[in-house]
């Protein structure tokens, strides 16, 4: 997958999240990192590049393609792609397994025995079958974070968007969660992950866009980032962040 | 909530309504009223027929309500101005004057000018209309009250704006939407008795009538109240039901 922003521009009522922000990766990452402090336009970015905003100016291109603007064209784009949020986001009224059924049948036109079926499947995979008939407010965070994922993955994503999302979680779930998204990676899913685990970024991902006040800083390879970064800015990022780690 | 145990609950309230039931024996014991129930009862079936004209009224006008309501609550979240404007224009008009003078100008005035002759339909359309207008507030309410991250998630997962509405917003409204609501359609009974202006006899005109011509001053006023508490209780205690079965934790 190639991932290409052109000039993105996105603004919150006066601020800036995104301004003029421009990358592009190299053509075969599968696993895009976006880095950054807080407030620094992640987020935002990832948003865009799913589909899910619309940005005041700039283009974005995926594997040479760009996103379309008319709301019709921009909702089936979006219906490609995957989410999953900080807040995890799952509907509270609806116990796990339906909140992962709902949208096959009504947006993807499932039968409701492929759906449940499908769900199933993705439940017992992320180690959430026991649990499948609880409402998100009796699960734990992390398991409400593996059936948000079960859910964005249940349509098979072409490419599955993470905003930061193990950053509302204590450490031992975030590791749950971050070993599901790296057994996906490993299982070849496209993946944009907006993240402040860097040493997880830098096992996981192969290409890295560094952000702050809403522009694109650097945008390389991830070992070369890690390396060598070249912005004073993902300098100061990276030696802030290992301070004591 | 779970229901407490039967027993319990039918001691306190017994307990409950002694107290209260002497006190009501006394305050009339003390203003030395004599009753007469005896010229009521050659009403009765008059009272009845009054009763059953305030229910119909009532059931046309709720369903109007809640439907009109729902609409002008859309209407005020349109995505189009002259929408928004039209629908928040009607509400706080109705909402801002007093139902009497809508029933007076809309009966005698716009049905008049449209031939439309039936008191009955132009005051359950007139009733509905005015309890539609706080209706679209409760609803408004209740759906603004959806944090911004479930439409966020809503559109995530692909919904459009009607499926959004359908299957994520409106389940999640309807339970905080409920309380008010039953509040709203007990007061809309209540309010039946105004249409009394525009000549139907519903059940408080109809004890007007009875008082006055059997010479009796406030015998009828007891079972009337009745008569409304035998609808709106139920009502009440159906919601309550709803909220439960609507319950889920946030």
């Amino acid at each position: 997958m190639k991932l290409e922003a052109i000039q993105v521009t996105k603004n919150y009522g006066g601020f800036l999240a995104l301004n003029q922000a421009s990358f592009q990766t190299g053509p075969e990452s599968r696993v895009v990192a976006l880095l950054g402090p807080s407030g620094g336009g992640k987020s935002t970015l990832l948003r865009v590049l799913g589909g899910l905003l619309l940005p005041e100016a700039g283009v974005i291109r995926v594997d040479d393609t760009p996103l379309p603007h008319e709301p019709e064209a921009a909702l089936t784009t979006l219906r490609r792609n995957g989410f999953v949020f900080q807040g995890y986001n799952l509907f509270p009224h609806l116990n796990a397994f339906q909140n992962i059924i709902l949208p096959l049948q009504v947006v993807h036109g499932m039968t409701d025995a492929q759906a449940r079926e499908r769900a199933m499947e993705l439940l017992t995979r992320l180690g959430l079958a026991d649990h499948h008939h609880k409402r998100p407010a009796e699960l734990s965070g992390g398991q409400q974070q593996r059936a948000a994922i079960a859910r964005a993955l249940a349509p098979r994503p072409a490419l599955l968007l993470l905003d930061e999302p193990t950053s509302a979680l204590d450490p031992v779930m975030t590791g749950e969660v971050l070993d599901v998204i790296r057994e996906l990676a490993e299982g070849g899913q496209q993946i944009v992950l907006a993240t402040h685990e860097i040493s997880f970024a830098r096992k996981v991902a192969d290409w890295i866009v560094f952000l702050a006040q809403g522009r694109v800083e650097e945008s390389c390879p991830t070992r070369q980032f890690f390396e060598n970064p070249a912005s004073p800015l993902a300098k100061d990022y990276l030696a802030g962040l290992s301070k004591y780690r | 909530m779970p229901d407490r145990l039967p027993a319990t609950r039918v001691f306190w309230s017994l307990l409950l309504l002694a107290p209260v039931s002497l006190a009501i024996y006394a305050t009339f014991a003390v203003v030395h009223y004599s009753w007469n129930w005896q010229p009521l009862w050659n009403y009765r079936s008059q009272f009845v027929w009054g009763w059953l004209t305030t229910i119909s009224i009532s059931l046309g006008a709720m369903i109007i309500s809640v439907l009109l309501g729902f609409a002008l609550m859309l209407g005020r979240r349109s995505p189009w101005e002259p929408v928004r404007l039209l629908s928040s224009g009607i509400v706080e008009v109705i909402r801002g004057s007093p139902l009497l003078v809508q029933l007076l100008l809309g009966y005698y005035i716009v049905a008049t000018a449209l031939q439309i002759n039936s008191p009955l339909l132009v005051g359950t359309l007139l009733l509905g209309l005015f309890e539609a207008a706080y209706l679209a507030e409760i609803f408004r309410g209740a759906v603004e009250s959806i944090g911004r991250s479930q439409w966020e998630a809503a559109r995530a997962v692909g919904f459009n704006p009607r499926q959004t509405y359908r299957y994520v917003i409106i389940p999640q409204a309807v339970r905080r939407a409920l309380p008010g609501t039953t509040g709203e359609l007990v007061s809309l009974i209540k309010s039946s008795s105004l249409l009394s202006v525009i000549g139907i006899e519903e059940l408080v005109q109809k004890v007007r009538v009875m008082n006055s011509a059997s010479y009796t001053a406030l015998e009828g006023f007891i079972p009337l109240a009745i008569a409304y508490l035998i609808v709106t209780l139920p009502l009440s205690r159906w919601a309550r039901h709803l909220e439960r079965r609507f319950a889920y934790e946030t």
